[in-house]
């Protein structure tokens, strides 16, 4: 028996991949449609082993700042990398660092890593899911606990508050 | 007319400003001292340097031709989900290695268990393995 359940695993991530196709190709003829439709339909369906179970946004409105945040982060620390490389007298202290991770979802974790690894001086490069720890690597760490303290405030609690409450 | 020549210095200087990116994020790829350093130049300047140019380029055609074209805001999104991945992949895999870096790091990069290396097979847990 096919239920709806077994063909469209992701009806959002459907609708969404729709939607991109259409804006790709820029048309909406009928044709489009029917094709976008059924590769939203076949993409899922050919990846669905690699996915995570999702958890639900608690507070969408959050995740729109958060948004926001990380975007106007990734600017204001570019500058300050690209000042560093080009700085004659710099010196750079570099450091592994690792970060024990307070989030518990994998999907989340996914999230703050990429988000780690997006803003400059920063890149996740290790997680150890029984440890519960990240590995970091920082091109300029002045305090290691504050460059831990700073991740936990700005980017791990606000993720945690929208998914996991 | 004093629109587009804001428009215009709108755009320029966010051409300019993309060059400047990805140029000091190639000079960084360059001139940095060991793998986990040069890694951070190219993958976070240079996506933001693309992401200037795509950005000017939508606004410039936006203006000349008279309808907004939301293909390279997909293509500045896409670049922004994909990098961070591949720079995560591109440190793990330094980290398999065991590449060296440079002597002043401090900290020290986890020793991988036997697991992580790949010697051990690991049951999935969501799956019901094991």
């Amino acid at each position: 028996m096919i239920t709806p359940r077994s063909w469209l695993p992701t009806p959002l991530l459907t609708i969404l991949l729709l939607v991109v196709w259409l804006l790709l190709v820029r048309s909406l003829s009928l044709g489009h449609i029917l094709l976008g439709g059924l590769l939203g339909v076949l993409i899922p369906l050919a990846t669905r082993r690699f996915w995570d179970a999702q958890p639900h946004v608690q507070k969408p409105w959050l995740l729109l700042r958060f948004a926001l945040r990380v975007l106007g982060d990734i600017i204001v620390a570019n500058l300050q990398v690209s000042w560093l490389i080009i700085n004659p007298w710099r010196r750079m202290r570099p450091a592994f660092v690792e970060y024990p991770l307070m989030l518990e979802q994998r999907f989340t974790i996914t999230l703050l890593a990429n988000t780690i690894s997006l803003t400059p001086g920063t890149v996740s490069a290790n997680l150890r899911m029984d440890g519960k720890t990240l590995l970091i690597h920082a091109l300029d760490v002045e305090d290691e606990e504050a460059l831990i303290a700073e991740i936990r405030e700005r980017y791990e609690r606000p993720l945690k508050e929208i998914y996991e409450c | 007319m004093t629109v587009f020549v804001l428009l215009e210095g709108v755009i320029s200087l966010l051409l300019i400003a993309g060059g400047a990116f990805i140029f000091i994020g190639s000079l960084g790829m360059a001139h940095l001292r060991d793998f986990y350093m040069r890694l951070h130049g190219p993958t976070k300047a240079t996506t933001l340097g693309i992401g200037c140019m795509l950005i000017a380029s939508m606004l410039y055609f936006w203006v000349t031709e008279g309808k907004p074209d939301i293909q390279e805001m997909l293509i500045t999104l896409f670049l922004f989900i994909t990098a961070p991945v591949t720079a995560h992949l591109l440190a793990k895999t330094g980290l398999h290695q065991k590449l060296r870096h440079a002597d002043k790091t401090r900290g020290k990069p986890l020793e991988l268990r036997p697991e992580e290396v790949g010697e051990k097979p690991v049951p999935h847990p969501d799956r019901g393995h094991g």
